[in-house]
């Protein structure tokens, strides 16, 4: 295992990383502000990624496409909320999971009735589709670089939202007493609303810029949700600090999981064994990493202490 | 006779009735949609404890499915194949006996529920959820990847395993095991509601601080019960890949757990035949609806939806009302 | 004079710049009520939570039975003897009333671990649960959904629960807190013959209830105590006129 093999890997444990932090800020900032646990996150990536997939595809342009995503998936977003979200902030978890879940049921089959079962590609934009030497002799795909520099951009616009603007004020006082910001006059349903929203289009983002990387097909979103998920879990409900600092855990623990564990395979078997072996168990890193930091923190790393 | 009670003998009556008539009009899928139907519905049974019961939301419960269902698989085609499963330090071998897969289904399943256990329920709420969720998923990507046993193809049995004194290969005999098997969980579960140990577990659930209070822990009852939920859902998955003879990791997959949910909640959950009527459902939407379109699910999503929404108590709820304490 | 039968040595507590509890060192002895009273804030809650195991001091030490039971959890002090009851009842509304009875004696039994028989037709379990149903006079309720009683019902099941550990000490969270009259003057009755049973640690805002009850009284403000003494030491002492029981006392 080469330095710049390493390097590179990092890389894309850094670039798996941002773009899980987008799912998981939009998650946590739900359950923090509306204390929603919310599932059909899946579905929101999803439909980020096939608005970007279709309008790309009608006009050739990836800027058109992102804002297509985020559109999209912000007005799904809002709309899901205005009809069934909505019904559900005063609902237990149960309560909740299924009924987002149902969701996932119908926006899933719903976008397989409009779009196929058959993939759809996302063709990354011209210019960001070639390579760059970085110091230290790695050659690496700048539109991979591009990604990680978005997911910079999102947390530092993330931190700047909730320590600088109204918003971030109304924000961070829902998130602590949810009945008081109401007696003080400020209009929750709209807050929730718009809250819902941002959180629907960073996915949808995520999905349309992820799509590019894989394909956009129906069910790419739920394994995200799940990951997003342990990232909530290992930093902690409600901070967004703890998804950045957990997506960059989970992201790095995957990628160099995935490729450090066969290599220590091979020190006891053959190589063909120590891959397969090696892979089996790099796809439980990161739950083992959860497992572990629970044990630590029930919480989470930047939760809240009981 | 409460109305509970007179829907339940129905619920059971049908379970007779409908593969006794298929026997009759030599309709052998029905009786294997039945099958189906009565496997689901023991999966829900075990789940209906950690949840209806523990209120425990379980949202992984699949892993316990998936790992009877590879208890099996592993079994049976080393059964097949002639190979031991390991050789030292002593041999194991392989077995197409249903008692023996059952055994080590349970077993492997109440192993797992524990440790998942004793990790999850350090935490709670929405923690827990997500947790239960995760390792689900663990499980369900190891088993793609690992190389022994199909990974993502899955694991073929070329012959139904066998029970003593029984044509398993019969879909009414098969069916009649199944029955039998449900049967006397659903009896056990009647008697575990009564019994102190969930006196004490539903008290966990409404009031965890009162069941601390009075010298009991919440937890180690949440953990037990958990146990007992896996291993019936474990059972159910040796089952479900008999009647396939097919294991896949799809088995293990968060759309089986949201399945298994799907039943309990349709059907009402914490009532003892609420996993049945919510299992009997689907299988009869899926057989319906799956013949006129393959989008039948988002059907499906909105009956979930209008349940959750606005039909507390699911089916059995709507039609025997609230539910009554012996 | 014989040990305390509860005891908080230098308990303290801070939530961030707020002093909950405040070196507070009370004790409760075999036979007597102790009541504990103070204005809203005080810190009340706050002392039972560390008294009853579900929240950790800062500092300080419970000792309970001459034991020091500071580390010890909240269920493993009931196992011990050691019964509460709730400030806002704490009790299975979805069950019967003889089902959190049943609950009560289950826990005392200290064996929750059966599965097949019937926990209703458990003699034992029985027998234990009625009799408190019959000490508090709620015998004829037991069928009854615990969402279908009246407040005052709720806070006597709350009562027979406690009982039914046959505890060694109670400790009670304002148990007049909601009651009319009635049902005040009823359980002030039922609490005074109690005490022979086992002492009460008892927290109150109900001063009728609390003079006539009480063997002493400690006063709670701001986290510390400010004054412990008989009814008549109290009611003449000038620190608690002014803090909290005013001129009228």
């Amino acid at each position: 295992m080469s330095p710049i093999l390493l390097a590179e890997q990092v890389l894309n444990g850094l670039q798996s990383g941002v773009m899980l932090f987008l799912m998981a800020a939009g998650l946590t900032l739900i359950f923090g502000v509306m204390g929603l646990i919310n599932l059909a996150h899946g579905s929101l990536y999803m439909i980020g990624a096939f608005a970007a997939a279709a309008v790309a595809g009608a006009t050739g342009s990836f800027a058109l496409a992102l804002v297509a995503a985020l559109a999209a998936a912000a007005a799904a977003g809002a709309l899901i909320e205005l009809l069934v979200i909505r019904r559900l902030y005063a609902r237990d978890h149960l309560d909740q999971v299924l009924a987002t879940f149902a969701l996932i049921l119908i926006l899933s089959e719903g976008t397989r009735w409009l779009f196929g079962s058959f993939p759809l590609y996302l063709n990354m934009p011209a210019g960001l589709s070639g390579t760059v030497t970085l110091p230290g002799g790695i050659v690496y795909p700048v539109y991979r670089l591009a990604l990680i520099a978005v997911g910079i951009a999102v947390a530092l616009g993330l931190w700047w939202l909730n320590a600088r603007t109204r918003l971030g004020i109304r924000i961070r006082a829902g998130e602590n007493d949810r009945e008081m910001i109401a007696a003080l006059g400020v209009d929750i349903s709209k807050l929730y609303t718009l809250v819902f929203a941002i959180g629907a289009a960073l996915a949808g983002l995520a999905g349309a810029l992820v799509g590019a990387i894989q394909s956009v097909q129906v069910g790419m979103g739920e394994p995200v949700l799940i990951l997003a998920f342990v990232v909530i879990v290992i930093g902690g409900i409600g901070s967004i600090k703890g998804a950045l600092i957990g997506a960059l855990l989970v992201g790095l623990t995957d990628t160099l999981g995935g490729v450090l564990l066969p290599e220590l395979f091979k020190l006891f078997t053959d190589p063909a064994t120590a891959a397969a072996t090696g892979s089996a168990f790099a796809s439980m890193a990161i739950y083992v990493l959860m497992a572990g930091v629970l044990i630590w923190r029930p919480t989470g790393l930047f939760g809240a202490r009981t | 006779m409460s109305r509970e009670r007179l829907l339940n003998g129905a619920l059971l009556l049908a379970l007779i009735l409908i593969p006794g008539w298929a026997l009759y009009a030599d309709e052998p899928f029905t009786i294997t949609l039945a099958t189906r139907a009565v496997i689901f519905a023991l999966a829900a049974v075990g789940l209906n404890i950690a949840l209806g019961l523990g209120g425990l939301v379980s949202l992984g419960h699949a892993v316990f499915f998936g790992i009877g269902g590879y208890a099996m698989g592993i079994l049976a085609s080393h059964a097949q194949s002639y190979t031991p499963l390991i050789e030292w330090p002593f041999v194991i071998e392989g077995t197409k006996s249903m008692p023996v897969i059952w055994l080590v289904a349970i077993v492997a399943s109440s192993c797992a529920a524990l440790l998942i256990g004793l990790l999850s329920l350090r935490t709670s709420g929405v923690y827990f959820i997500m947790i239960t969720l995760a390792f689900g998923q663990m499980m369900y990507f190891f088993a793609i990847s690992w190389p022994a046993y199909g990974g993502e193809d899955g694991l073929s049995i070329y012959v139904r395993n066998g029970f003593p004194g029984l044509n398993t290969l019969v879909p009414i005999q098969f069916y009649g095991l199944c029955l039998a098997l449900l049967c006397l969980v659903l009896a056990f579960n009647a008697r575990l509601m009564r019994s102190p140990f969930g006196l004490a577990l539903d008290a966990a659930r409404q009031v965890p601080e009162r069941v601390r209070a009075v010298g009991l822990d919440p937890r180690r009852l949440q953990l037990v019960a958990l146990v007992i939920s896996g291993a019936i859902t474990g059972l159910a998955g040796a089952l479900f890949a008999d009647l396939n003879r097919f294991v896949s990791p799809t088995m293990l997959s968060w759309q089986m757990s949201g399945e298994i949910m799907v039943f309990v909640i349709i059907g009402g959950v914490a009532r003892l035949f609420g996993p049945v009527a919510g299992a009997g459902i689907y299988v009869l939407l899926e057989h319906l609806l799956g013949g006129v379109s393959e989008y039948w699910q988002i059907f499906l999503g909105l009956v979930l939806l209008m349940v959750v929404l606005f039909g507390k108590g699911g089916v059995v709820g709507m039609i025997a009302g609230r539910r009554r304490d012996g | 004079m014989a040990d305390p039968v509860l005891a908080t040595h230098g308990l303290s507590k801070a939530f961030g710049a707020l002093q909950a509890s405040d070196a507070i060192s009370l004790d409760l002895r075999a036979g007597e009520i102790h009541a504990v009273i103070g204005p809203n804030g005080a810190g009340k809650s706050t002392l039972i939570a560390q008294i009853c195991g579900s929240l950790a001091p800062d500092a300080g030490r419970v000792e309970f039975l001459g034991r020091d039971v500071t580390q010890e959890s909240t269920q493993a002090r009931a196992a011990r003897g050691l019964a509460r009851t709730f400030q806002t009842s704490a009790l299975a509304m979805e069950d019967t009333v003889l089902q959190n009875v049943l609950l009560g004696a289950l826990g005392a039994s200290g064996r929750p671990w059966r599965f097949f028989s019937r926990a209703s037709r458990d003699a034992a379990l029985r027998d234990r649960a009625e009799a408190a149903l019959e000490a508090v006079g709620i015998a004829d309720l037991c069928e009854l959904r615990t969402a279908e009683l009246s407040h005052g019902q709720r806070r006597q099941l709350e009562v027979a629960v406690a009982l039914t550990l046959e505890p060694k000490v109670f400790v009670m969270d304002e148990p007049m807190a909601g009651l009319g009259q009635e049902g005040s003057k009823r359980l002030t009755g039922f609490l005074d013959g109690l005490r022979a049973q086992a002492p009460i640690l008892l927290v109150e805002h109900d001063m009728d209830a609390v003079f006539a009850l009480a063997d002493r009284i400690s006063v709670l403000v701001y986290g510390k105590v400010i004054a412990t003494g008989s009814v008549a030491e109290i009611r003449r002492d000038p620190l608690v006129r002014d803090a909290y029981l005013g001129d009228e006392a």
